[in-house]
């Protein structure tokens, strides 16, 4: 592992002759949002367009409760707690965004607001929620190699996850009776589709913190929709635009020594902005 | 906007004549073909009878491409025995019994909230329902895996979405990702698909730019590819003028005469109904009357359901 690491790095520093290049934390900053990025512009663009930005919120914040169920059984690491209370929530909340019997969006906000609010009474206890103010924000530069390492796994599982099965989904998301009447398993895909976002938001919450995270995972796709006229383009704006947001925001907040994951968000937004004056004349 | 409408007019005029064209041409392809087919599937059937029980339970038929025409032998056939669907304790349809054949047109019609898309879904197995569903080949009653090519009314598409009619076909008919590459040989095969129905200049289009009566033709091509062995479709309730109901109409009629299909349309134009169905079924929450749209517009039953709104 650490071979691995110092090679990286070696190669980094031959690449990249800047003077925060020499910094640990900063490599793995630099690594790790070059594995965050493209994923959360790639998922982005399916959650756009199923409308399902308020369920990615709701599962954001579902954070909070999964990190304070985790202290209450007194895990030290409370990542586990965390990965696991964030499946269980998306399947719950998906089962009761299909069933219908209420509006979703309104559910979803309960649920959002209520495991919110859990979290933070139960972290609050003793007056020291302080300690856990970082989930809010989140810190990229503090990032470990190892933790890297898992967020590789997952990017490569949700790649595969696309390469074999973003027909089905895009599918699915266009028309459910009609996916059903092609014999696509609709249920297992939508769900192991919401698996996937809990997963990543959670490997990447500690690092882009639990305010910022939704923007991350929406404005490059709602971006790139401005641009792009077929899956294609869309896909590949989001890429790009999700990835040079998050390199740019990471070394302008060096530079300008502010917080990382803020920063790469006004990118995105101001790039938001920019392909919506852009969209009268692209799709002309 | 003005500007954008009278193009989708103008658009229509210019394809209209061409559509009556190819019409023309693909029936008279076929028929000088009727024949050879009905031989080979003889020979089918005849296979089929001297292989005895050896077939298993339920066979899937052979997939077939849209282009490969076969004409409806109005052997198979469709039953549905004592279709029931329950939200909690309250009957939504009950005791629907149904038995439809290849080759005719069967349409639904009834008020809202008669139980006409609940048992589409019910058809589909898209919620619970009591009773069952069989299809049958009469030559030797063997059971056979239904194949259900389905024509929803909407899609769940926003404006500005970038999902192209490539993206949108090839999502249900193809592996391979849309999102990565645009395979040639599957945007040839779609393109095949469409043209059938009048839809092949559309492919690069984006699905949500599209005319009620345009998507309604990708849809419907997108249903018959793979060749159903029942076509449901669930006719959209606005957005597509006369012309492209009249056009939409005549699809349906050439895919009777050339396919081997069932089909089940729930309508709301009791106009086009009575020209083109061959078979009507008044719907309130269980069949009330069922016969050839003269019967079922005589009947006393439809004039309690319609008697007010329809003139005549």
């Amino acid at each position: 592992m650490e071979i691995i690491m110092e090679t990286i790095y070696a190669i980094m520093e031959k690449l990249l002759p800047f003077d925060y290049i020499q910094y640990d934390f900063m490599k793995n900053a630099l690594l790790a949002v070059l594995i965050i990025t493209p994923l959360f512009g790639i998922l982005g663009t399916m959650i756009v367009n199923n409308r399902m930005a308020f369920f990615s919120d709701a599962l954001g914040h579902s954070a909070l409760t999964g990190m304070a169920i985790g202290i209450l059984f007194g895990v030290m690491d409370s990542s586990g707690p965390m990965l696991l209370f964030a499946v269980v929530f998306a399947l719950l909340l998906n089962r009761i965004r299909h069933s219908g019997i209420v509006s979703g969006d309104t559910v979803i906000s309960v649920f959002s607001s209520l495991s919110t609010a859990l979290g933070l009474v139960i972290l609050s206890r003793g007056g020291n929620f302080s300690k856990y103010s970082a989930l809010l924000v989140g810190d990229i530069l503090s990032i470990r190699a190892e933790e890297i390492g898992k967020l590789l796994i997952i990017f490569v599982v949700t790649f595969l996850f696309w390469g074999f099965f973003f027909n089905k989904l895009h599918a699915v998301s266009l028309n459910s009776s009609l996916a059903k009447s092609k014999r696509i398993p609709v249920l297992l895909i939508d769900n192991i589709f919401v698996v996937l976002i809990a997963l990543i938001v959670m490997l990447s919450i500690q690092w882009v913190g639990i305010l910022i995270i939704n923007a991350l995972l929406i404005l490059p796709a709602a971006a790139a929709k401005n641009l792009a006229a077929n899956m294609r383009e869309y896909h590949g704006f989001a890429v790009m635009i999700s990835v040079f947001s998050g390199v740019l925001g990471l070394i302008l907040s060096y530079y300008l020594d502010m917080a990382a994951g803020p920063m790469i968000v006004v990118i995105a937004a101001l790039i938001f902005f920019v392909t919506l004056l852009l969209r009268p004349l692209v799709k002309e | 906007m003005a500007e954008g409408s009278n193009q989708k007019k103008e658009y229509d005029y210019r394809y209209k004549p061409q559509n009556a064209e190819i019409t023309k041409e693909v029936s008279e392809t076929v028929h000088t073909e009727e024949s050879e087919l009905v031989g080979a599937e003889r020979q089918e059937a005849e296979a089929l009878k001297n292989s005895g029980q050896k077939i298993e339970k339920k066979p899937r038929l052979p997939r077939r491409g849209i282009l490969d025409r076969k004409a409806p032998c109005g052997l198979h056939c469709i039953k549905m025995n004592d279709i029931g669907v329950k939200v909690g304790n309250t009957a939504i349809i009950e005791h629907i019994n149904l038995h439809i054949h290849c080759g005719k047109l069967t349409v639904i019609i009834g008020r809202n909230g008669a139980g006409k898309s609940t048992l589409i879904k019910a058809i589909l197995g898209e919620i619970r329902h009591s009773g069952t569903i069989e299809f049958r080949d009469m030559r030797d009653q063997s059971m056979q895996d239904l194949r259900i090519g389905y024509v929803p009314q909407v899609l769940n598409i926003e404006k500005n979405t970038p999902t192209s009619v490539y993206d949108l076909f090839a999502s249900y008919v193809s592996n391979v990702p849309v999102f990565l590459r645009k395979s040639r040989r599957v945007a040839e095969r779609i393109r095949k698909s469409l043209e059938l129905f009048q839809a092949q200049e559309l492919l690069d289009k984006q699905v949500c730019d599209l005319s009620g009566g345009e998507l309604q033709r990708v849809l419907l091509s997108i249903a018959c590819d793979p060749v159903p062995n029942l076509l449901l479709l669930d006719e959209p309730v606005s957005g597509i003028d006369q012309n492209g109901m009249e056009l939409f109409y005549r699809n349906l009629t050439m895919l009777k005469k050339h396919y081997d299909m069932a089909m089940i349309l729930v309508s709301h134009d009791l106009d086009f109904v009575e020209k083109y169905a061959d078979n009507v079924i008044l719907l309130d929450k269980s069949i009330v009357k069922e016969g050839t749209p003269a019967q079922v517009f005589a009947s006393e039953e439809f004039k309690n359901i319609f008697g007010t709104q329809r003139r005549g």
